[in-house]
């Protein structure tokens, strides 16, 4: 009996981890298909946002309440990690709870606490599901979330309700079957509702729900990258390579400084190669956008908090700072499948100009995210795509480009008149 | 008053202590010019040794940057840093959050390095070196004063302290907006929207902001960049309380009052 619940155990694991492990590499091929940019200087800041940011959640507590609920859930993920890895251990050894005799009597002090943050994580999940369903919190009950990204978030959030009631349920019945286990501090305080039951019964329900938990946790890893909850694996890389720089600073485009610079001075131009090929301004697709925009579209878990924050959508302008990261996962996702081959791209087919002429660059949307996640980045690659590559600015930033450019200006003034005022006063 | 220009240091052997980056709405908007003007005041009251560049000057590129154009940008960005090596410029001071930002982050990198400062952290180092004094009993003592963050000061470049410290020695009463520092909401102008229409929605940034602004209560709206100016000054129109409620710079608060 046991060497078979092993074997099975062995078969399920090795399946998990494997279709893990082609789906990760496909989402690592995605990301990849950006083009390159080194973001590893400063290891020492990088890494005290790792801790500060993805660790600590710092970002989250802006709006407390919600952090501490968010808190319980992820610790109760991390350290409940502890609790699956004695699971795993007894699937793969056919022992029944391993670590009881190497901890002794600090195991029921263990099992106690996973089964408290069992609890506080089935409240927080309960409550984010009336916030989502019933209260309807404005950003999570947009339009732009109606379909998938709806059903997603519930089907996570009634997962990890269900996998923890498996679990209290499992010591329940393990304590009743076994009374010199525990008790422990949740589980042990129901023992009674399983009086009366054969021996048999027990260790049925006991086994069932051992399966039921370890089966849905190894489904839930495979389900984790084709979901937005793929946030709690890649907000630590995430949080890694965010940008370190003033959040005011665009990225410079060294060809364009370059050309610039040979036409001020042309005299440099002789010692200058010829460009080996016509470079690309700004980005039109997927491709065009730097690795860590595509790592920051699949660290994306919608919440909801830049497009909350963001000035144009507040006032009813089509941008959301939440969908330009969506659309950016679905056009990966889409050009991973399929191939870049379709002629469809990123511009358009999924983001319109009347989006991303609304941005304001005020960098909310930067600063709200809890993952590190820049929506402005991209947002002014595309611009720059349609800027300098398509012409398509509106009419008024024509002519705003033209009075710089003659009068140096955005406004139509003389430029031997920009000293008046001084003038004025000198008078 | 005699306000000289780089070129004229330059033509008599002297050097200034900074440079006062004027930039180009400070230079032709009426409203902000007023703003240069009590900034000019302020330094020549306090006797701070500045120069402009005056025609020489440009636009820095951030709204052409911003919009997407790189190329005038670059041709904005490589003149002006030209003119500034040239006359071997050190430090700078501006009263416009968006020269502030391109000057301070965006030149080095294409070969312009200077000192660069926001007028609100130069006039709060001023302040704590006791330089600027303010008269007893000013205008605005134990009136309410709300302060605007202006994205390009605030979230890009996180100075959220200096220019309420500037405030503090109004002696008036700062009360905040509910979005405020890192919350703040924006104008509406930055990204070159300061140069375009709204796109389509249900109500416009700035009457968003100036209706925020208003509700505090406060007789005036201190502010630190001339596209704000314009956009929150339009806002309280908006909301019918421009009679009641005035939209100042930093800069005009400090010069209104200040001592000798």
């Amino acid at each position: 009996m046991h060497i078979i619940q092993e074997i099975l155990f062995v078969f399920a694991f090795a399946i998990a981890v494997y279709l893990f492990y082609r789906k990760a590499r496909q989402i690592r091929l995605n990301i990849l298909l950006g083009r390159d940019v080194s973001l590893n200087d400063h290891p020492d800041l990088r890494l005290k946002n790792v801790l500060l940011l993805a660790f600590g959640q710092k970002k989250m507590f802006r709006n407390p309440l919600v952090a501490v609920l968010h808190f319980f859930v992820y610790a109760g993920f991390l350290i409940i990690n502890v609790e699956i890895l004695e699971i795993i251990l007894d699937g793969i050894l056919g022992t029944h709870r391993l670590f009881r005799d190497v901890l002794g009597s600090v195991y029921p002090v263990l099992i106690g606490c996973f089964e408290v943050l069992a609890v506080l994580v089935i409240v927080g999940c309960a409550i984010f599901l009336i916030r989502r369903n019933v209260v309807r919190v404005r950003r999570l009950a947009m339009h732009e979330l109606d379909g998938w990204p709806k059903s997603d978030a519930n089907y996570i959030l009634v997962t990890e309700i269900v996998l923890m009631l498996l679990f209290l349920t499992m010591n329940t019945a393990d304590q009743a079957l076994h009374p010199d286990l525990g008790p422990f501090w949740v589980s042990g305080a129901f023992k009674g509702a399983f009086e009366g039951f054969s021996p048999f019964a027990l260790e049925a329900i006991e086994r069932s729900c051992w399966w039921l938990h370890i089966l849905g946790i190894l489904a839930f890893l495979n389900y984790l990258p084709y979901s937005k909850h793929l946030h709690i694996i890649l907000a630590f890389p995430n949080a890694y390579f965010s940008d370190l720089r003033p959040k005011g600073k665009m990225e410079n485009m060294p060809a364009v400084q370059k050309e610039v610079t040979l036409m001020l001075q042309p005299e440099l131009a002789a010692a200058e190669p010829a460009p080996a090929d016509m470079p690309k301004f700004g980005a039109k697709d997927v491709p065009d956008l730097t690795w860590k925009n595509i790592l920051d579209a699949y660290s994306c878990t919608e919440c909801g908090r830049c497009t909350a924050a963001c000035p144009a959508n507040l006032t009813g302008k089509k941008l959301s700072p939440r969908k330009i990261m969506m659309d950016t996962r679905d056009r990966a996702e889409e050009i991973g499948k399929l191939g870049n081959t379709e002629g469809k791209t990123l511009l358009r087919d999924y983001i319109s100009e009347e989006e991303l002429r609304a941005c304001t660059s005020c960098n909310a949307c930067v600063q709200e995210c809890p993952v590190s996640i820049n929506p402005l980045h991209i947002i002014l690659q595309l611009r720059r795509h349609l800027v300098m590559e398509e012409s398509s600015a509106p009419q008024e930033w024509n002519m705003m480009f033209s009075n710089i450019e003659n009068n140096m200006a955005p406004w139509k003034f003389s430029p031997d008149d920009r000293d008046k005022w001084a003038i004025e006063m000198n008078a | 008053m005699q306000i000289k220009t780089m070129a004229e240091y330059f033509a008599s052997g002297e050097s200034p202590e900074i440079l006062f980056w004027v930039g180009c709405a400070g230079s032709f908007d009426q409203r902000a010019q007023k703003i240069t003007k009590a900034f000019a005041t302020i330094l020549t009251r306090i006797g701070v040794k500045f120069a402009i560049l005056g025609k020489e000057e440009s636009c820095t590129g951030d709204p052409a940057r911003r919009a997407g154009n790189e190329f005038i940008f670059q041709m904005m960005a490589q003149n002006n840093i030209m003119v500034l090596n040239n006359y071997e410029v050190k430090k700078i001071v501006t009263t416009c959050p968006h020269c502030f930002n391109t000057l301070k982050n965006e030149y080095p990198e294409l070969g312009g390095n200077y000192e660069v400062l926001h007028h609100a952290t130069y006039l709060q180092q001023l302040i704590d070196a006791g330089k600027i004094r303010m008269k007893e009993g000013g205008a605005f003592k134990g009136r309410k004063i709300t302060y605007h963050d202006s994205c390009y000061l605030g979230r890009a470049n996180e100075i959220y302290e200096a220019p309420r410290k500037v405030l503090e020695v109004l002696d008036a009463e700062l009360v905040e907006m509910k979005r405020c520092r890192s919350n703040g909401l924006c104008c509406g102008a930055g990204g070159a929207q300061m140069f375009k229409e709204e796109e389509k929605g249900n109500t416009r940034i700035n009457f968003e902001r100036g209706r925020e602004a208003v509700e505090t209560g406060a007789a005036v709206i201190a502010a630190n960049c001339p596209f704000c100016m314009t956009m929150l000054t339009d806002g309280v129109k908006e909301q019918g309380k421009e009679e009641s409620v005035k939209v100042l710079d930093i800069a005009e608060l400090i010069a209104m009052d200040l001592e000798g």
